[in-house]
């Protein structure tokens, strides 16, 4: 495909209430700085049901234009209708590049847009920039598990497209309202949809495990001795208002769900401040997590490799460590 | 049931090691293996077989004559048969290419195995690292997809698939044909016996060669057919400079700690 325009796009993943999903305003952060060094605006698309908020939430954060897609077949996340959405978008305004989240729905949608469109799809960046030479975007992202880096180029397809995680950029300052809003029709017929989600499942507990979206993330390995140990994390995890995550040993071990997991085969996060305890830092376990703000190891082995990630270790036993840390937060709260 | 698993042959990552000097991976002496999610999606094939006892398994690789130790692996565990798809002009393909070249050989093999309900693969390959062959299979061949799957079972003529989310999970039903992938669920994939083992051992895997490929469009394959090109590659950097905190005692250390957390403002 030709691209019609310089635009880039950034795709606003929605909630079920209509609200946007925090790594879309994120990504009109990078998208405003690459779209202008490719000489075109910043367009938001949204999709989903009643997503007036979503809308606004994407006014507020910077885009030039706004293209909502609004209907009830929207209001759930489906491939089908989702890919059919986009693909008519982007024939109909020609984008040269396009963001999306890398969230469950997002690494769903977009090979499957991509393929349909017939370009490339670089995924879960962790950097995006304009290659000089070209002027196409020089995506780059971890492969083999965080051990190697690669800069990727789309240089005769359009548009080109990525997949970025939640949490590796930052939501810019919020603006005055000015973005032009348009809305599209585009109807799906529900045999065209060929998924039905039947039931929803929370995780047993019913306890927050939203750890892509979390501001700051306490976990547990095998340090942590057993299911019981895993009482400490969440002690401080509360006071903190932190979601709990854990490495695969503790996963494997049965100590706690593997909604938990944060690595290679878990969980990609990026909060503000990650607590890794108990956990020896092995590249698995890294490529979850080295893209947080702050990492603070707690491990009894000074040679642990989680100290080599880590901005702030503390060598000495989680036990002891912990109920200090929590009882200190405790403290402070109480003087405010 | 007839069912094909998409395996991938991958170096295991966690024998990688940096050579310090020149600052790239060293690939050399790293052992082959059978990507891992991939082995959850045959597992999760091989139960739908423990109930459906009349079903068959096939599986494929797109890979160097050497991949055909993945597809033996995956006789031992489970499948009933193979096929190799291995070519010099498959080489440097991205997803695009890769999931084009094995959703022509889908087309291929069905004239031998008979129409494939379910196409299984991994969510991602732990080398590439990027999750999109999977959906790229589904929509070259056009069919429905559900991806990060725990479980499947049949219901009529519907596969329900437990897929994990972000908050949990959730049961989707889907039509068939479909392509599913999987990912890490709670119970690990079955050991080969030693019976499936000897069996695997004498399995002739046909090799389904480029040239055989006769309906590829040989624009579409192959590093000039991608549309994504890696222009370089580089080890990450460590983070340096990283504050070690190991005071008197555990309590010293974690009120230092707080204090520095303080400091920088972000606690
Ligand atoms: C294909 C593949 C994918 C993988 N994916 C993942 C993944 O997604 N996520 C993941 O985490 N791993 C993953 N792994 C596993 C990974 O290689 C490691 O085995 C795992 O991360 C180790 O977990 P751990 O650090 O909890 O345990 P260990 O390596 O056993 O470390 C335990 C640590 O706890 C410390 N310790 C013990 N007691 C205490 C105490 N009282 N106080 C303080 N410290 C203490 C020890 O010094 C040690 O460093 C994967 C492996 C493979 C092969
Ligand atoms: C450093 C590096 C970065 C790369 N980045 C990108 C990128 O951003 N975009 C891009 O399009 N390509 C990229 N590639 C190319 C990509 O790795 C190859 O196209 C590869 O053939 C398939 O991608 P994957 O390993 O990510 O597989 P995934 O899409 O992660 O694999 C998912 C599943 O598909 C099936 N599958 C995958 N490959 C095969 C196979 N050969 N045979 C049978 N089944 C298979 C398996 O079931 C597997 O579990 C990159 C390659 C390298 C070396």
């Amino acid at each position: 495909m030709e691209a019609k325009t310089k635009d880039l796009w950034v795709f606003i993943e929605t909630n079920k209430d209509g609200s946007a999903k925090n790594v879309g305003l994120e990504l009109l952060t990078p998208g405003r700085a690459l779209a202008g060094r490719q000489g075109g605006g910043l367009t938001a698309v949204v999709i989903g049901y009643n997503v007036k908020s979503a809308v606004q939430a994407a006014d507020i954060y910077g885009a030039d234009t706004i293209i909502t897609v609004d209907g009830p077949e929207y209001q759930d996340y489906t491939t089908d209708a989702y890919t059919h959405a986009i693909c008519k978008l982007v024939e109909k305004y020609g984008p040269t590049s396009m963001l999306i989240g890398a969230t469950n729905n997002g690494r769903d949608l977009g090979p499957r847009v991509a393929c349909r469109l017939k370009t490339g799809l670089t995924a879960d960046c962790t950097s995006l920039d304009i290659d000089e030479e070209s002027g196409n975007v020089a995506w780059t992202r971890p492969a083999f598990g965080g051990n190697l880096m690669a800069t990727i180029l789309c240089p005769d397809h359009r548009p080109q497209i990525g997949t970025v995680r939640p949490g590796v950029f930052k939501k810019g300052q919020e603006t005055e309202r000015s973005a032009v809003i348009i809305r599209e029709d585009i109807p799906v017929d529900q045999k065209d949809i060929r998924t039905q989600i039947l039931e929803v499942i929370r995780d047993m507990n019913e306890e927050n495990v939203d750890l892509e979206g979390a501001e700051i993330i306490v976990s547990g390995g095998r340090g942590v001795g057993g299911p019981e140990g895993f009482e400490v994390i969440k002690k401080l995890a509360d006071e903190l208002g932190a979601v709990v995550g854990a490495s695969r040993a503790a996963v494997d071990l049965g100590w706690i769900s593997h909604t938990h997991q944060v690595g290679q085969t878990g969980k990609t996060v990026g909060p503000k401040l990650y607590i890794a305890c108990g956990i020896s830092g092995a590249i698995q376990h890294l490529a979850g997590m080295s893209s947080s703000d702050c990492i603070v190891a707690v491990n009894k082995d000074p040679d642990a490799p989680i100290f080599g990630a880590a901005d702030y270790g503390i060598v000495g036993n989680l036990f002891e460590v912990l109920p200090v840390l929590t009882e200190e937060i405790q403290k402070s709260r109480k003087l405010i | 049931m007839n069912m094909l698993v998409c395996v991938k042959q991958v170096p295991d990552t966690t024998e990688i090691k940096i050579d310090p000097v020149k600052n790239t991976l060293i690939r050399d002496g790293v052992p082959s293996i059978l990507n891992p999610f991939d082995g959850y999606a045959l597992e999760a094939a091989a139960r739908i077989k423990d109930q459906n006892p009349e079903s068959k398994i096939v599986v494929i690789t797109m890979g160097p004559p050497q991949a055909q130790a993945v597809l033996k692996e995956a006789i031992a565990i489970a499948a009933d048969g193979a096929y190799l798809i291995s070519g010099r002009s498959f080489g440097g393909s991205d997803t695009l290419a890769t999931s084009y070249i094995l959703s022509q050989a889908v087309k291929e093999i069905e004239k031998k195995e008979g129409k494939f309900d379910i196409i299984f693969c991994g969510k991602q390959a732990i080398d590439g690292d990027t999750a999109q062959v999977g959906p790229e299979i589904a929509e070259h061949l056009g069919y429905p997809q559900v991806t990060y799957g725990l479980e499947a079972e049949l219901k009529e003529d519907q596969v329900i698939v437990k897929k994990e989310t972000e908050e949990g999970a959730e049961l989707i039903g889907v039509q068939m044909p479909c392509v599913l992938t999987f990912t890490k669920p709670a119970w690990d994939p079955r050991y080969p016996t030693m019976k499936r083992k000897l069996m695997a051992n004498r399995a002739e895997i046909p090799v389904i060669s480029d040239e055989e490929l006769t309906s590829i469009d040989r624009a579409k394959i192959g590093l000039k057919g991608s549309p994504t090109k890696v222009k370089r590659t580089f080890v990450p950097q460590k983070k340096q400079g990283g504050v070690i905190i190991a005071e008197e005692n555990a309590e010293e250390s974690a009120r230092k700690l707080y204090r520095l957390l303080g400091d920088a403002g972000i606690m």
